[in-house]
């Protein structure tokens, strides 16, 4: 089976990071942050109800699967989607599409994957990856979050393909079918940012967007009076994880969005754009220092450094800066 | 968060240290660029943290099947990092099965063929599952 030109990329986050590279290889020359923010994958929630290997549920970004689709719709570009009952037919369906040199992204759990290191293998069933071909049996996999490609045999990526839980993979595969003639960035970059302006926004509950930043806020002023310490401290981590899963540069994808909004800015030639993409490079370094504090309180269970009040604040003033920045980004004139 | 400011705090458990991150930071002229890192001390403690929680949930397990209160099957599915619902839906049992099968008294008379889907789960062959704490 011959191996089509594939170049790799390495990316920070792997949804983003396989819409591009497979973009690139259709000749469509998008960064990373580009799909980012075309697929509005910015957000927030934080779920205390719902439980995550016992500890509250708090997202950084949006669900699986919404970036990419987003993404390829906002641009024009028709994609192939399936998901199969059985390993079986998934590996043929995969066989045959690489066959014809087309690079293939699917849906993983982590867990399953071999070339990874332990230290990043729990059950996360919605990790992306791209399967570029296959060589003496084994299957040539392009891993945005890794610098270098790597390979996986058959019966591997069947599991992590199969994997049980939430959310199912069943399979998941993707390709670029036809891309069009003229792609037009100006309105995918504006109906992106009006989204994600919406998304972080508008939700009228407690739980979604900035609202739940504040919600985490109170949550942590609480842990001291409602947890034991060993329970606060696993619920710190939990956040402090969720915010740093792959290459956030523990901004919880501030900094990658920061990108994106200087990348349009300098694109459609403005300013304010540019301006709003420093601001919120310094409010990812809050977040930053939030996600630092937190974990010296952890570590320390009992620490004098800085007390859950003071995390608390912490946050809160990262959710105030974020409603008033998303909420003038809102305003924009197009 | 600036491009010298990009964190290199190795991430030395479990073989973390072999991969290297790449993260979004602004240059000198503030323009976007991304950077490799090794690892940052925050997010090292909070993974070694949830490791370390793992760890010791394990040992106590491995314990009490030492002392004959669990069957092996609690053990590995813990070892998997799995809950009983994720196990439960792997070997296409209910959750209240699989509990009963934590029973040593029960696992001693489970048939080759449960036997066998629990093994196949874990990656182990039958007479590990068995043999796991005698």
């Amino acid at each position: 089976m011959s191996t089509v030109l594939y170049k790799h990329y390495q990316h920070a986050h792997c949804e983003s990071g396989v819409t591009a590279n497979l973009l690139r290889h259709e000749g469509i020359n998008i960064s990373e942050p580009m799909a980012f923010g075309i697929g509005a994958g910015i957000f927030f929630a934080h779920l205390p109800f719902v439980k995550v290997s016992g500890t509250p549920g708090t997202t950084f970004r949006t669900w699986p699967g919404a970036i990419f689709k987003r993404t390829t719709q906002r641009l024009g570009i028709e994609m192939h989607t399936e998901r199969f009952r059985s390993p079986e037919r998934a590996n043929q369906a995969l066989d045959s599409v690489i066959a014809t040199g087309k690079p293939v992204g699917m849906l993983s759990s982590v867990y399953y994957l071999p070339y990874l290191p332990e230290a990043f293998r729990f059950h996360f069933n919605a990790h992306n990856l791209v399967v570029y071909g296959k060589e003496n049996g084994r299957y040539l996999v392009s891993d945005p979050i890794l610098e270098d490609v790597a390979t996986i045999a058959p019966e591997d990526l069947a599991k992590a393909r199969f994997a049980k839980g939430t959310p199912e993979p069943r399979g998941f595969m993707y390709y670029v079918k036809s891309v069009p003639q003229h792609i037009d960035y100006t309105k995918a970059i504006q109906a992106g940012i009006k989204q994600t302006c919406f998304f972080m926004l508008s939700p009228p509950l407690p739980w979604f967007g900035n609202k739940a930043i504040f919600l985490l806020s109170k949550q942590i002023k609480k842990y001291p009076q409602k947890l034991t310490p060993r329970k606060a401290s696993l619920y710190l981590g939990n956040v402090v994880r969720m915010q740093e899963e792959i290459g956030t540069g523990g901004a919880g994808f501030r900094f990658l969005y920061a990108a994106f909004l200087q990348e349009a800015g300098t694109m459609l030639k403005r300013d304010d754009l540019q301006g709003f993409s420093a601001e919120l490079t310094k409010i990812g370094d809050d977040w930053r220092n939030f996600a630092y504090h937190a974990a010296r309180l952890m570590k320390d269970r009992k620490s004098d450094l800085v007390s859950f009040d003071e995390l608390s604040d912490l946050l809160r003033v990262c959710g105030e800066k974020e409603r008033d920045l998303f909420g003038r980004i809102q305003k924009i004139k197009w | 968060m600036k491009t010298n400011e990009v964190p290199q705090d190795k991430r030395d458990f479990k073989e973390g240290d072999k991969i290297h991150k790449l993260m979004y930071a602004v240059d000198n002229d503030g323009k976007y660029t991304g950077i490799t890192s090794a690892g940052w001390e925050a997010e090292n403690i909070a993974t070694k943290q949830a490791w370390d929680a793992v760890d010791e949930e394990l040992a106590e397990t491995a314990e009490k099947v030492k002392k004959g209160e669990l069957s092996p099957i609690a053990y590995y599915m813990q070892k998997n990092l799995m809950e009983v619902a994720l196990l439960a839906s792997y070997v296409g049992k209910w959750q209240w099965q699989v509990k009963r099968h934590f029973k040593p008294s029960v696992f001693n008379k489970l048939s080759a063929d449960v036997l066998a889907k629990y093994a196949a789960v874990f990656n182990i062959s039958v007479d590990e599952l068995k043999s796991f704490g005698k």
